[in-house]
């Protein structure tokens, strides 16, 4: 019987009667970071990271929360718990499994490039390392941070030039607050959508200094957005909401900008490969440095990225998860993005 | 100070000259705005900047590969393949599934090679020196052209490895129309963007015409190839009993070509599409015209393949269009000819004034003279009373045409669209439900999503496939199909899904004719999705009794 089961729930450690990220009610969910499929709603107790609760909070409701900081264990049913940054967004953890000498290490998503917000990747030794694999090709390599950042400053500043405001879509929770700190370094004139404000008022209560934003209504008279950053979810692009920040550019940061057709498909005016996942060089980094002898793939292209490892001597393999549907992960679901988000947003902005 | 350095003087010897001259990364910054800017405005911006910024050389380069006239291939996509697989160290089977992913050889590769220097430094040469150099060991044995571009690669980062790839294999086709670019070098020139587009037409090499040269703005050269505006129809939704007395109007058919204008001045042929793309060069069918009509001559028409007066599927057409070189074969298969509608110029003289009836006469008179297959005139439709021009106009599949042009006898020829003279009468598409049974990720901008697909109709009990479409759903309606195509496969057989049969659609074409080659025994023209039938189930689909019902009584021979 292995540590940690592959069941129809989700990622089940029997000795510790706990799951990882599971898809289905239970007793007992731990939960690496708060993206909707990851964390879902309807189990009875939650485990996270201190961060990551406020979050869960706004997102699922009151529940039955226990926190833990970073790097400190718990014993659960004799099975020994700790939690270690994913470095992915904010209060993502890799949560490692130890029981009888044999350590396990869900990674949930993860990013290896350090974000200044999410706390950056800590690699942890283990036997068993369960890994994504969004991005899990070589034609993913990220340009380093501050150089895409610098192209979405230049981006903006001409927008400014041209008396445009620039609409950048990103995803509410994660790449929005991560480009609000490159943003706030050209202007102070930045507006978000409804639900990137929910996520970012429980952010600042939380004591997150995050840069000052407004949140776009329908009492924002026009002119206000002349030059503006606005910040808004995938689900807003294109919709009538976006009319009253013409004349506006879009720009859209994602992963899948990396590849021109998929800039070009979504008919946007610029694209910025940023991503909150590991490129296929931090995937590789990351799994060499658990030393672990085996690997399991979840969500992403995980047939090709586990024949890989396979073929270079780290046994692998593929493993059928329900995670993946959301966020950055879903290629195709880009534009319709985020099913949770709608339980967030004020729905009135959206039809006005 | 005993000796001097050099370092610190920039620019002493040539080639430290050379690599001070913009690399090919001002050419790739360009593609980029090119390739993903959706606003015309934008592009004209873009080009018109890199026209100020790149040395000579380049511009030139640049006007060539953007006219059509790409450097030929230098070497062939499994060779380079190969050498991207050695220089990256992976295996051949994660190179295909990172093709399969991205859907653009050229793109794949630029995304696979390491990265051999300072992204942010670039120590790449310009674009001429690269497209040069190609010209100069296009001859030369295998292992000098792999050593070129190695070294190439090794001094570029990811965007110029990119137009770089493009270019050496041949597969340069970006979203400029020559307008744009001709209204960007009018931006740059003192010269007229007729004229500019008259210059860069016509033979000319780029690897020894100089940007001055071409652009001289010596304006007394007049422009003799310049077309008039075209006119064009407002679509007919009325009943044409609106119109009133049959006998004010002139009926023709409405072909479905190219709209051309024709031009002999100063012993000269023009020919001009209606996106006013001079295309003399393209359809060497008609450089006979030059010989054959009378100087000062305009006429307007369709440019159209046909054999005996009949005219060949647009898809015909299509094949010849983008090409520089044509064969034989393609001049047999599709002889490219021009149905000629209206005269606008006689005697050097401008017609468009002047009643259509009488611009119809005279143009009658230079064009049946000549009988030649190569020029035609559009014929005129007898017809009595509206209603049987109605019933005429059901014929129109047979007749190869997609309705009626009704034109007033007494109209000038006006400028641009314009309600009340001119209208188009079109007939209605064929239609027909299918349900999807399989799909396949799309190519180049959809290759992340499973957008092409084959639908079947119902045949007793089974599924029988007809016809692959591509086209016709919203961004958002694909990604909801894609969607149910990942949760719903039943089979992969490499890239191709099999789909739980369940999605239907409304399949619209323009034409049906039998078909060997296809399982259902028909072969459809233009098919597209034109509705998604959300309200249908796969039991209400047609069947293939329906489908050869269709070609029964719609279908052509071919
Ligand atoms: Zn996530
Ligand atoms: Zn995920």
């Amino acid at each position: 019987m292995p540590l940690i089961d592959f069941t129809d729930k989700g990622l089940y450690c029997a000795p510790g009667n706990f799951y990882i990220d599971p898809w289905k009610s239970v007793d007992h969910a731990i939960i690496t970071h708060a993206h909707s499929d990851h964390a879902r709603w309807g189990s009875k107790n939650y485990l996270c990271h201190t961060d990551t609760k406020p979050i869960l909070q706004l997102r699922l409701g009151e529940n039955p929360y226990q926190t833990l900081p970073w790097g400190e264990p718990i014993v659960i049913n004799g099975v020994t718990v700790s939690l270690h940054p994913a470095g992915h967004i904010i209060g993502s953890s890799q949560i490692r499994v130890e029981y009888r000498g044999e350590v396990w290490v869900v990674s949930g998503d993860y990013k290896t490039e350090n974000d200044g917000i999410s706390s950056a990747f800590e690699p942890v030794p283990c036997h068993t390392f369960i890994t994504e694999s969004t991005f899990g090709l070589p034609i993913y390599r990220w340009k380093p941070q501050p150089e895409i950042y610098a192209d979405i400053q230049h981006w903006i500043r001409k927008n400014q030039a041209d008396d445009k405001a620039s609409v950048i879509i990103a995803y509410s929770l994660g790449k929005a607050q991560r480009v609000l700190q490159a943003i706030a370094e050209v202007t102070d004139k930045i507006f978000v959508h409804g639900a990137i404000w929910n996520t970012h008022e429980v952010l600042v209560q939380a004591g997150w200094k995050l840069p000052v934003v407004r949140r776009v209504t329908p009492e924002v008279p026009k002119e206000d957005y002349r030059g503006s950053v606005i910040i808004a979810p995938p689900s807003a692009d294109g919709t009538p909401w976006m009319k009253r920040f013409s004349p506006y550019s879009v720009g859209v940061c994602s992963g899948w900008m990396q590849v021109r057709g998929n800039a070009r498909r979504r008919n946007v005016d610029a694209g910025f490969p940023l991503s909150d996942h590991a490129d296929w060089y931090g995937l590789m980094d990351a799994i060499k440095a658990t030393g672990a002898q085996k690997v399991f793939v979840t969500h992403g292209f995980q047939a090709a990225f586990s024949r890989y490892l396979n073929e270079n001597g780290i046994e692998a393999a593929e493993v059928k998860t329900e995670y993946g549907n959301d966020e950055e992960d879903a290629p195709a679901n880009v534009k319709e993005g985020e099913p949770e988000e709608s339980a967030v947003e004020d729905i009135n902005e959206n039809v006005e | 100070m005993s000796e001097p350095s050099h370092d610190i003087i920039p620019g002493v010897d040539s080639a430290h000259a050379e690599i001070q001259e913009p690399g090919i990364g001002l050419f790739a910054d360009l593609v980029k705005v090119i390739g993903t800017s959706t606003k015309t405005n934008d592009k004209l911006e873009a080009l018109a900047n890199y026209f100020n910024t790149a040395p000579d050389k380049d511009k030139v380069w640049v006007i060539a590969i953007f006219s059509g006239r790409r450097p030929r291939r230098v070497v062939n996509s499994n060779q380079l393949i190969a050498w991207c697989i050695e220089m990256a160290n992976i295996p051949g089977w994660l190179f295909g599934e990172c093709y399969h992913t991205v859907g653009d050889l050229g793109e794949t590769i630029s995304l696979l090679l390491p990265e051999t220097h300072d992204p942010l430094t670039s120590t790449a040469k310009p674009l001429h020196y690269y497209i040069e150099h190609f010209i100069k060991i296009d001859k030369q044995e295998e292992a000098i052209r792999k050593q070129f571009i190695l070294d190439s690669w090794k001094e570029m980062n990811q965007s110029e490895r990119y137009v770089f790839n493009k270019l050496i294999t041949g597969s340069f086709r970006i979203g400029v129309s020559q307008k744009t670019m001709v209204n960007a070098l009018a931006r740059v020139t003192t010269l007229d963007a007729s004229v500019i587009a008259h210059r860069i037409s016509g033979n000319w090499d780029p690897s020894t015409v100089g940007f001055a040269e071409l652009l001289d703005d010596d304006v007394r050269i007049i422009d003799h190839s310049r077309p008039y505006p075209f006119y064009l129809a407002y679509a007919l939704d009325e009943a044409p009993e609106t119109l009133g007395d049959p006998n004010d109007w002139q009926v023709e058919w409405k072909w479905d070509g190219i709209r051309g204008q024709v031009i002999k001045r100063n012993n000269q042929l023009f020919v001009w599409s209606r996106g006013e793309e001079l295309m003399t060069d393209k359809f060497p069918e008609y450089h006979i015209l030059n010989n054959l009509l009378p100087e000062g001559t305009v006429i307007d028409g369709e440019i159209i393949p046909s054999v005996d007066e009949k005219p060949l599927p647009f898809a015909l057409l299509q094949t010849r269009i983008g090409r520089k070189n044509i064969t034989r074969k393609q001049l047999q298969d599709a002889p490219i000819t021009f149905f000629a509608y209206d005269l606008l110029e006689f005697e050097g003289e401008d017609w468009r004034n002047r009643p259509l009836s009488e611009r119809r006469t005279k143009l009658e008179e230079i064009v049946q003279p000549l009988n030649t297959p190569i020029l035609l005139l559009s014929p005129v439709v007898q017809f009595n009373t509206w209603t049987e021009l109605a019933e005429m106009r059901r014929s129109s599949r047979e007749q190869g045409a997609e309705g009626f042009m009704i034109k007033k006898k007494s109209s000038a020829y006006q400028v641009g669209r314009k309600v009340g003279d001119w209208w188009k009468w079109k007939i209605d598409p064929l239609v027909i439900d299918a349900v999807m049974i399989y799909a396949q990720k799309g190519s180049g901008r959809r290759s992340n999503l499973y957008t092409d697909y084959t639908f079947a109709v119902r045949d007793g009990d089974k599924l029988v496939s007809f016809t692959k479409a591509y086209s016709g759903l919203t961004d958002k309606e694909f990604a909801q199909v894609d969607a149910f195509v990942k949760r719903n496969s039943i089979e992969k057989f490499g890239p191709v899904r099999t789909v739980k049969p369940e999605l239907v659609f409304e399949i619209a074409f323009e034409g049906i004719a039998a078909s060997n080659r296809h399982k259902s025994g028909v072969a459809l023209r233009f098919p597209r999705m034109s509705k998604w039938r959300k309200d249908k189930k796969v039991e209400e689909i047609n069947t293939l009794d329906d489908l050869k019902k269709m070609l029964e009584v719609y279908g052509t021979k071919s």
